[in-house]
């Protein structure tokens, strides 16, 4: 039975209804950047994975979306196999294979440029990243304009300072390539499609 | 049909997750193409299966859910639809466009301002607006990667040269962001203004093309004109029949065959609240 206490865990306890309410929340998040949502999230999260991002995950890969895990996570059976055994996604061979990647677990940020941008004729062909935030240091605001905000969304997201941002809004530059951000913090989401012009006050 | 033998709202839980995929990419890409693997539906292509794939991937148990046709409640698709997800979801329905939260359409966009956190999805017959003018998918790839639409502008500029006027009327091209033209679905232009920076977020599916798209709420959704012959929207000499309306989109509806017709309101909800008010008016 000692292997059976680490078993594997389900994600979602009413699949069909969890993953539609949670999938209501990502797409607001997404039509309207900057703009923060909770999310309802598992029972069982397997360590460090944000609660949100697990949600994300259950809601939206299957068979069809290899996932990139950055090191710290592939690391960790119980990411892998909450992974494998809820939504049958694919480890991807790299960042740049994959359709989702979830980052922001080693202490750094992720350099947007090493995931798949899509291309020219397929746009959609990029990955999504779910980038986990500490909670540690607050960050620097930016002004959000674009698709989904009405005029300008100030939006400030923790441990994301000037320097960041402006990679962030590199991610523009290539439009329609690139790739959409969700920012997981705990069990709350903030969206940043590529669609969305950063800002950057004094920059 | 036996609803215990459906998963909620008919799709399976894969297909939906599939088109959620690719809702999201259209609203990270607005007016961008986005191909999904479209399912054969309980009704025919061209009786809406892409609008209904986007709404079954949308809808929950607490939504409720209006579906228009020719901006009519009444009539056989949009009766037909509101009873497949009411029997497929158990979602509840409605007529008035201010009570719901999701709003299926073919050809028309309610009169009534759509309000934050509705969803409008359009049934598309033929999502790309440049076909008629390039069979070639690998060529209006190319012409949308490199915003490249020369093309749609001869064609309007040939309207003017023949008739002197744009006689595009319907699914009159727009550009999304300041990027993407976009077909916005066989609507009159009358609604084209109406898509400009919406408060609702808009999605659109064509079932037989296999595509999905979407406009986020807020965005610049401009229909394509020239200086000189700038977009205009059908007016009428005449109001509503039936509730007297100057500003809404006016069906002509011949009445015997003697050549007596009168003009009435599209929009059936807009159309009775308006009649309904007028008449608590009347009563006190």
């Amino acid at each position: 039975m000692g292997a059976m206490s680490t078993a594997i865990q389900r994600g979602f306890d009413d699949p069909v209804h969890d993953s539609q309410r949670a999938f209501r929340a990502i797409m607001a998040a997404l039509a309207e950047p900057g703009l923060e949502m909770a999310l309802d999230v598992p029972a069982f999260v397997p360590e460090p994975l944000h609660p949100a991002a697990a949600t994300i995950l259950l809601t939206l890969c299957d068979y069809d979306t290899p996932v990139h895990l950055e090191g710290v996570l592939a690391a960790r059976q119980g990411v892998r196999d909450f992974l494998g055994f809820n939504t049958g996604a694919p480890l991807a061979a790299g960042p740049a294979e994959a359709a989702f990647a979830v980052a922001g677990y080693n202490g750094g940020l992720p350099d947007p440029t090493q995931f798949s941008q899509g291309t020219a004729e397929y746009p959609d062909r990029s990955t999504t990243l779910i980038l986990a935030l500490g909670d540690a240091r607050p960050g620097q605001a930016v002004g959000l304009r674009g698709p989904g905000i009405a005029d300008m969304r100030t939006t400030s997201l923790p441990g994301i300072d000037h320097a960041y941002w402006r990679v962030l809004a590199n991610n523009r530059a290539a439009y329609p390539l690139g790739i959409d951000v969700i920012f997981t913090m705990g069990r709350r989401i903030v969206g940043l499609p590529r669609s969305t012009r950063i800002a950057i006050q004094g920059g | 049909m036996n609803k215990q033998h459906y998963n909620f709202a008919y799709l399976d839980e894969q297909t939906k997750r599939m088109i959620r995929r690719a809702i999201l990419k259209g609203i990270a890409v607005p007016g961008y193409q986005v191909p999904f693997a479209s399912r054969e539906m309980p009704m025919p292509y061209g009786w809406g299966t892409g609008g209904v794939q986007v709404t079954a991937a949308v809808l929950g148990r607490d939504d409720v859910l209006k579906v228009i046709d020719q901006g009519s409640d009444d009539t056989t698709n949009a009766v037909a639809i509101r009873g497949f997800f009411k029997k497929t979801a158990g979602v509840e329905t409605t007529t008035q466009t201010r009570e719901a939260t999701v709003i299926q359409t073919r050809h028309r966009i309610p009169e009534e301002p759509l309000k934050a956190h509705q969803i409008l999805v359009y049934q598309v017959p033929i999502p790309e607006p440049l076909r008629f003018l390039e069979p070639r998918e690998t060529e209006t790839r190319k012409m949308h990667a490199l915003s490249e639409y020369g093309l749609m502008h001869v064609k309007l500029y040939e309207d003017i040269t023949r008739h002197g006027h744009i006689a595009t009327t319907y699914a009159y091209p727009v550009q999304v962001d300041g990027h993407y033209v976009m077909d916005p679905s066989p609507t009159p232009k009358f609604d084209n203004p109406k898509m400009q920076r919406m408060a609702a977020l808009q999605l659109f599916g064509a079932g037989r093309e296999k595509r999905i798209y979407a406009i986020p709420p807020h965005t610049e959704v401009v229909s394509l004109d020239f200086d000189d012959h700038p977009f205009s929207i059908q007016q009428w000499d005449r109001p509503c029949e039936l509730c007297g309306a100057r500003d809404s989109y006016l069906d002509e509806i011949v009445l015997d065959d003697k050549g007596k017709r009168m003009f009435a309101c599209s929009d059936t909800d807009h159309c009775e609240r308006r009649q309904s008010a007028q008449g608590e008016a009347r009563h006190g």
